[in-house]
């Protein structure tokens, strides 16, 4: 019998949620550690077998000077590495530091902040190093996370969906916020894989997933402005979890800069 | 045995988030015990300012992903202060319920899969399940009772999405609860088969005065709601947490560290405080499993933590289930309205680990102009620190790796959340024959 491959857990600037996601599946748990060889896993177990992994998945984003050179060695020890969440993939809530001043941030949270070291950025995993796949949202779907295990043990590409949330509210028969209550829903750019969970509790959706495959967010949030939405809180809207996936970026920036006001509907 | 010894454990496991044990000694004598927490700054409360009153919930529960329905909590409330907004009764009945889903899910993770296999001896509950495939697939199945209770209630398990200020964005639906009765009933009986498991643990044998300090409430155990007391009678609002509690910023953690005023003496949240001060308002059945589990409450023994998990997982399964027996009517409006206005509101509820205090500034222009959030882990560091110096003279005949890990379930009575220590673990122990410097992995 072929050894069973080594799958690797590793963590950066995050809240733990994603991993969670792992033991979260509860169902499926105790399968997946008998079908691959839990090698890294600090959240979940002690022991630890040195590298180099068939799988390794990362969580959070790199906001630290050491933690840009630990990605590099992360990466030469794992034949197919997978960043999972928004601030592996986007950068995160953190990525809000990157329109501010950091050393601001950090005198306003700690008296000391002598005692802190940190970039002044929040960036994804792959603006570091090569990633073989990056699973999307805030926090991960616990099924898409068991189907791209699933996937890398057949050695077939995971069924992870690229359409946009509106899409999973359709199938589910939810009304549409946006057009029955009028209210700024990012749902037609954003990427499903929650389940369009958000409109069927009659709230917008606000993002969680990132940017779905060819969005326009800059035309979308004209649309809102004209139809009332204040700009500022457009821009507040497309700047959270994922505010730091191109399209939300630019479409923030431009929002927030007038240029996508009126009649700029090009995209960025 | 070496004269000068450190012991260090570089990355702490089995707990939430990243930390580091530094512990220097000069023969048996404990020079230095230094929990360092690396976990990256992430800057919750700079970033806070200039959002709108309504995000802060979605916002703050990214602080941690085990706990994020505290933070829900904490915020919704101290929020709903500084707008003067009061939510129906039916309202706050329901957001005992969302907390008896973390508890659920948080606790059952923590005694299963995270603490359990430091009294059994083994170095995760996936070996654990390997020989105790039962215990573990119990535990597996009240975690997925408890998250399912917050499917139901905030959309999703993990950062749930009904939660706001005033309540909730769609009232919660009958059916899909008391569909679930079936399973929490189950869930009950086997939080009490937990109880049994886990009190005839062998336990160290400990004791410390602690300074407990928890949420304390005449008509319930501690969720939302209750002033804030301690082991040594201090008994004040929430209102006043500040004149009695500082934050101080220690040099190797990026997680602020508590202390009591006017002593600057460390303190204990969470399980095995709550227990200590609101034992006669458990819930009947949880209350008279306790009394007859074997160990006498009171406990100064913090080993004793992982069992006042399983106590607090009866109380949750039990109050989860009269909530839902009695859940007839789906609340209407789901949540009470928000006017907007400046103001300053402040709140602590009990997260799974303990008290979780959140302080608001609504501006002039109605956005947050300043937030204080002060997790339970960074309470408690101080703590931990302490119990470490007690208790390393006890292992320091043990080998450095036997020592670590004895060590580091110390450590895990407290169920630390690193990640919820933003502002916030690597063990190095330093037993003075090397330079050992904490690094991480």
């Amino acid at each position: 019998m072929a050894a069973k491959p080594k799958l690797a857990v590793f963590k950066f600037a995050s809240c733990d949620g994603c991993q969670l996601s792992l033991l979260d599946a509860e169902d499926e748990l105790l399968a997946v550690a008998g079908a691959v060889e839990i090698a890294y896993f600090l959240e979940a177990r002690t022991q630890t077998v040195d590298g180099p992994y068939d799988v390794g998945i990362v969580e959070g984003s790199v906001t630290t000077e050491h933690d840009r050179q630990r990605i590099r060695d992360v990466r030469r020890q794992c034949k197919y590495l997978v960043s999972i969440g928004a601030c592996a993939t986007a950068g995160g809530i953190q990525a809000l530091r990157n329109w501010a001043a950091v050393d601001e941030f950090i005198s306003h949270v700690y008296a000391r902040p002598d005692y802190i070291s940190t970039l002044a950025t929040s960036t994804p995993i792959a603006e570091h190093v090569t990633v073989d796949f990056e699973l999307r949202g805030c926090p991960i779907n616990k099924y898409q996370l068991v189907e791209l295990i699933a996937s890398l043990l057949k050695g077939r590409k995971p069924r992870v969906p690229e359409y946009s949330v509106c899409v999973e509210c359709k199938r589910r028969g939810t009304v549409c916020v946006a057009v029955a209550q009028g209210v700024a829903c990012l749902g037609p750019v954003t990427q499903a894989g929650c389940g369009a969970i958000c409109p069927s509790y009659n709230r917008e959706c606000f993002g969680c997933y990132g940017p779905k495959e060819q969005p326009n967010p800059t035309s979308l949030a004209a649309h809102y402005a004209e139809a009332g939405s204040d700009k500022m809180h457009l821009v507040r809207l497309l700047r959270n979890f994922n505010a730091h996936a191109p399209a939300f970026r630019d479409a923030s920036d431009l929002v927030e800069s007038g240029a996508a006001s009126g009649d700029a509907t090009e995209a960025p | 045995m070496p004269a000068n010894r450190t012991f260090e454990v570089k990355a702490l496991s089995r707990v939430e988030g990243e930390g580091a044990l530094y512990v220097k000694l000069a023969g048996d004598v404990v020079e230095h015990v230094e929990l360092n927490i690396y976990e990256p700054p992430r800057f919750y409360e700079g970033f806070l300012r200039g959002r709108e009153v309504r995000e802060v919930p979605d916002i703050v529960a990214r602080i941690c992903g085990i706990c994020p329905v505290a933070y829900q909590m904490s915020a919704s409330h101290a929020l709903e202060k500084a707008l003067g907004i009061e939510v129906s009764p039916e309202i706050r009945t329901l957001r005992r319920l969302v907390y008896c889903g973390e508890w659920i899910e948080s606790h059952a993770l923590h005694v299963y899969l995270l603490h359990a296999p430091d009294f059994l001896g083994y170095e995760s509950g996936i070996s654990l399940a390997a020989d105790h495939k039962d215990a573990v697939e119990r535990g597996l199945r009240m975690k997925k009772i408890g998250n399912e209770l917050l499917e139901i209630l905030g959309g999703r398990a993990i950062h749930p999405i009904n939660v706001t200020v005033g309540g909730f964005h769609r009232s919660p639906d009958r059916e899909r609860l008391k569909a679930l009765l079936p399973d929490l009933e189950w869930g009950l009986q086997a939080s009490i088969d937990t109880l049994a498991l886990v009190a005839a643990f062998d336990f160290p044998d400990w004791h410390d005065e602690y300074e407990f300090v928890s949420l304390q409430h005449p008509d319930e155990y501690p969720y939302n709601h209750g002033q804030v007391v301690s082991s040594s009678g201090l008994r004040i609002d929430v209102e006043d947490y500040e004149e009695h509690f500082a934050e101080r910023h220690m040099p190797q953690s990026t997680a602020l560290h508590s202390v009591m005023l006017p002593e600057e003496k460390s303190y204990l949240v969470g399980p095995l405080a709550r227990l200590h001060l609101c034992y006669e308002q458990l819930p009947p059945l949880a209350r008279r499993h306790a009394d007859n589990c074997g160990i006498a409450w009171p406990s100064h023994n913090n080993f004793h933590s992982i069992v006042a998990r399983a106590i607090e997982l009866i109380a949750a399964y039990e109050e989860a289930i009269e909530i839902v027996r009695a859940y007839n009517a789906e609340p209407s409006p789901s949540r009470a309205e928000l006017v907007l206005r400046p103001g300053v509101g402040c709140h602590a509820t009990e997260a799974p680990r303990g008290l979780l205090y959140h302080r608001y500034e609504v501006g002039e222009d109605h956005l947050i102009a300043e937030a204080k959030i002060v997790p339970p882990t960074s309470q408690n560091q101080g703590q931990i620190e302490a119990d470490l110096r007690q208790y390393v003279p006890r292992v320091t005949h043990l080998d450095d790796l036997a020592a670590t890990r004895r060590c580091e379930h110390l450590i895990r009575n407290y169920d630390p959340c690193i990640s919820c220590a933003t502002h916030f673990l690597t063990l190095t122990l330093d037993r003075g024959e090397k330079g050992a410097e904490a690094d991480r992995p």
